[in-house]
């Protein structure tokens, strides 16, 4: 009986003792921490990322909270894996009034705007070294059109949606000569010049028009926000360098106190418009569609573009006093704030937009500049947010009032009180971040559950692999009173800035095929009867299809050395996720990766003879590997017939 | 013992390397896999299979403006995979409608995916032909029309 007892005893001891060393194993804190990030297999996330991929010049599709990656929509850069910028249909897009250009530079990710809410209709993306924006459809994740922007140089203050998606935005980062000459570079106070986009989106298809731009002094304009709500109508545009210095403007951009805030009323720049007082200039910009009703893209060059002239038209802008060489310029969700962020400041001030409209109706001015009127620093302050961190950047903002600041220097995040401007939580990043992102954190509506931190630098937050190492995200939980730090998670090239939106809004109408009705692709096949090859000239134009898992024709003779082949591919399948693909050995150019419903078209130059084969490249079924073909190569003086069979018939 | 053992061993391996280098049975192993999966007898004309058509009425006499819509339609959907008269990708079609209920045809067409999975006559198919069933995302009344076209051909 003793025995027994003590034998119950020794396992109740063990049991109490493996419960409290499993529970202090695991930790109470981050086992809550893991859950709140953690996506089961096979469910969704919360919230679609739209993560800018900074120099790779694309934008990368995340899920949060897992962080995970879903897609890379190639934009600005050519992408061999999707074909993008390499096939016959989607070249055009990266035409330039330079030319073609196979890469860019993207920045801010934003997406569409109804009163002043995410609607998800499409995101916007800016192209900073050959100025462009881009606007990326959101039911297929494709890019749908890029414009570029004439007079521009270093599109950084860009596209930054209206509450409305009137307007996206694109202010120059580098004064130049407008129209572009041959003058001394140290001619540049008083001759370089600045100048405002205005982007008008078609409501409907969501097309853009350049419709005006404002020709500014020559500062750098840097960052941008529009008004929301009673500031609906404005626009505000960072700027540094008002010392207009043209060389180490390291040292000689930050010499005055304070550089400017413009304050640009766009709703009287359409008035101004409509009554004739615009200048017309002759210019070149590419504006390049891509139509989904013929699967291709096309490029319109134009040669014209609206100016206006704030010198010479009241009320047009004016300029707020922004302490040290402010970058981020942010709007909060009532539109009365605007949040100025010196980067050499220890300080965030904010003016008033109510009291900025009543400093211009009451003239409270401090003097000019180039005629446009200097709102004095002191009548439209609201408030300062006194040394919270060094070098405050970005702010974005939740549905509680409250601000987020980031500071690169002392690489944390600060979180403030509207109005009372007084810090309420601050935590470090890792490392020196630059944008931050809440979902809707820029809109009238934001969804203040989630924060994404873009970090600059990395160093030792994950496995090294090599001098280049990954960029940095992370999320913190900022539901709380707290915010909480709950993941890293890697993202492509650099992420400049991030939008995201929550994905009940968009996940419903996101296509899964392309309908073969629909498809008026001129070198479309619609049905293996209708397959051919035709010679013209030295051009072989093959018009094949595929499906599980055959190529149609898949044996193709009387091809000589010296043509141009087209490979016109129509995937015929109708179900979702059965894409195709198809490379040709020693072609130029890459592979074609083909959606269901979809016509591709690649160029092949064969340079000897001999039988060459090709292959679907993207595994489709149990038989994939069988799906492959042949193209006879003979000389160029050769009588061999042009044919095509499949099958042998 | 030993050497009891070794013969052993001997016939082991003998056995492994005739199996693995059994190289021309491939078809062979496919068809008696098929039997093994064959538990029970079905009557294919009583299997309406899964999806969503429930009852089909094919007591009037064929609609041949129907049909011809429906031959239109097999040409640009089915012709990738399937001939009337011979085995292409899937099975030839003539004669469908004599060895199929026409509810299990329309399935077949409209949900291949949970056809090929759950359905024991369209999974012996998938065996059979190893490449799955496209699901085209025809609409009910193509697929009907395309079943018109099947009913005229067979008469």
């Amino acid at each position: 009986m003793k025995k027994n007892i003590l034998i119950i005893g020794i396992i109740g001891i063990s049991v109490l003792f493996v419960s409290w060393w499993g529970n202090s194993n695991k930790g109470a804190l981050n086992s809550s921490t893991a859950e709140k990030v953690y996506v089961a297999p096979g469910e969704h996330d919360e919230y679609y990322a739209f993560l800018s991929g900074g120099f790779s010049g694309q934008l990368a599709v995340h899920g949060l909270p897992s962080g995970r990656l879903f897609k890379v929509i190639p934009v600005f850069s050519q992408d061999a894996e999707k074909a993008y910028g390499y096939n016959e249909e989607t070249k055009p897009m990266l035409n330039t009034s330079y030319g073609f250009i196979p890469w860019g530079d993207a920045h801010h990710p934003d997406i569409s705007q109804t009163n002043g809410e995410l609607d998800g209709r499409w995101c916007f993306i800016n192209e900073n070294n050959t100025p462009r924006i881009a606007r990326i459809d959101l039911t297929t994740f494709e890019t749908a059109e890029i414009i570029e922007l004439p007079n521009s140089a270093g599109n950084h203050s860009s596209p930054y949606v209206t509450d409305n998606t009137e307007y996206v935005v694109a202010g120059t980062r580098f004064a130049v000569p407008v129209p572009q000459r041959d003058m001394p570079i140290n001619e540049y106070k008083g001759n370089f010049k600045g100048v405002l986009s205005f982007v008008g989106v078609d409501q409907d298809s969501g097309e853009m028009d350049l419709s005006f731009q404002i020709m500014m002094p020559g500062f750098d304009y840097d960052k941008a926000h529009p008004g929301r709500g009673k500031s609906h109508g404005w626009m505000f545009f960072s700027t540094y360098n008002v010392e207009e210095s043209h060389t180490l403007l390291e040292v000689n951009a930050s010499q005055r106190d304070k550089d400017f805030i413009a304050a640009v009323n766009w709703k009287k720049a359409e008035e101004y418009i409509k009554a004739g007082k615009f200048s017309t200039m002759k210019t070149k910009y590419a504006h390049n569609v891509y139509d989904e009703h013929t699967q291709m893209a096309t490029t319109t060059m134009e040669s014209e573009v609206r100016i206006l002239d704030p010198s010479e038209l009241p009320g047009l802008v004016y300029f707020l006093p922004m302490p040290k060489s402010p970058h981020g310029c942010d709007v909060d969700p009532s539109g009365e704030y605007i949040v100025g962020s010196g980067k050499l400041s220890a300080n965030v001030t904010i003016h008033s937009f109510t009291k900025m409209i009543d400093a211009i109706e009451n003239k409270k001015f401090d003097g000019e500049a180039y005629g446009i009127p200097i709102i004095n620093f002191e009548d439209a302050l609201a408030g300062v947010v006194k040394q919270p961190g060094l070098g405050p950047l970005h702010t974005e903002f939740d549905n509680k009032g409250n601000a987020y600041t980031t500071f690169f220097i002392s690489s944390e995040v600060v979180k403030w009180k509207l109005g009372t401007w007084e810090v309420l939580d601050k935590k470090p990043t890792y490392y020196s971040p630059g944008h931050l992102m809440i979902p809707g954190g820029n809109s009238q509506k934001p969804f203040g559950k989630y924060m994404v931190v873009l970090n600059k630098i990395t160093k030792d937050r994950y496995l090294p692999t090599g001098p280049e190492v990954c960029h940095s995200a992370q999320l913190y939980d900022i539901s709380g009173d707290k915010m909480e730090l709950l993941s890293d998670f890697p993202t492509i090239g650099e992420p400049h800035y991030a939008a995201a939106i929550p994905a009940e809004i968009i996940k419903n109408k996101s296509k899964k095929i392309y309908n073969l009705e629909d498809n008026h692709h001129p070198h479309v096949t619609k049905s293996e009867k209708d397959v051919k090859v035709v010679r013209n000239g030295n051009e072989v134009h093959i018009y094949m299809t595929s499906i599980r898992s055959h190529f149609a024709p898949d044996n193709i003779e009387g091809v000589k050395v010296g043509d141009k082949v087209y490979f016109h591919v129509t995937n015929l399948e109708q179900d979702y996720d059965v894409p195709h693909g198809i490379a040709m050995i020693g072609a130029n150019t890459s592979e074609l990766l083909i959606m269901p419903g979809q016509t591709e078209t690649f160029i092949w130059e064969p340079k000897g003879e001999g039988v060459w084969p090709f292959y679907c490249t993207d595994f489709c079924s149990a038989l994939h590997q069988e799906m492959q073909g042949y193209v006879r190569v003979s000389p160029r003086n050769s009588n061999i017939k042009l044919s095509w069979s499949l099958d042998d018939e | 013992m030993k050497n009891i053992n070794k013969i052993l061993a001997l016939g082991l391996l003998a056995t492994f390397f005739l199996s693995s280098c059994g190289g021309d049975g491939g078809d062979k192993t496919t068809s008696e896999e098929v039997k093994v999966v064959e538990t029970k007898e079905i009557d294919p004309m009583q299997d309406k299979g899964i999806g969503p058509i429930t009852s089909v009425d094919i007591s009037g006499k064929i609609d041949d403006a129907l049909a011809s819509e429906g031959s239109i339609l097999f040409e640009t959907k089915c012709t990738a995979c399937h001939k009337m008269d011979k085995r292409k990708i899937g099975p030839a079609m003539t004669g469908v409608t004599k060895r199929r209920t026409p509810e299990w045809i329309m399935n077949m067409i409209m949900n291949p995916d949970e056809m090929v999975k759950e359905n024991q006559l369209a999974k012996q198919l998938l065996m059979e032909y190893m490449s799955p069933m496209a699901n085209q995302s025809l609409t009910e009344s193509e697929t009907r029309a395309i079943l018109e076209f099947f009913r005229q051909n067979d008469i």
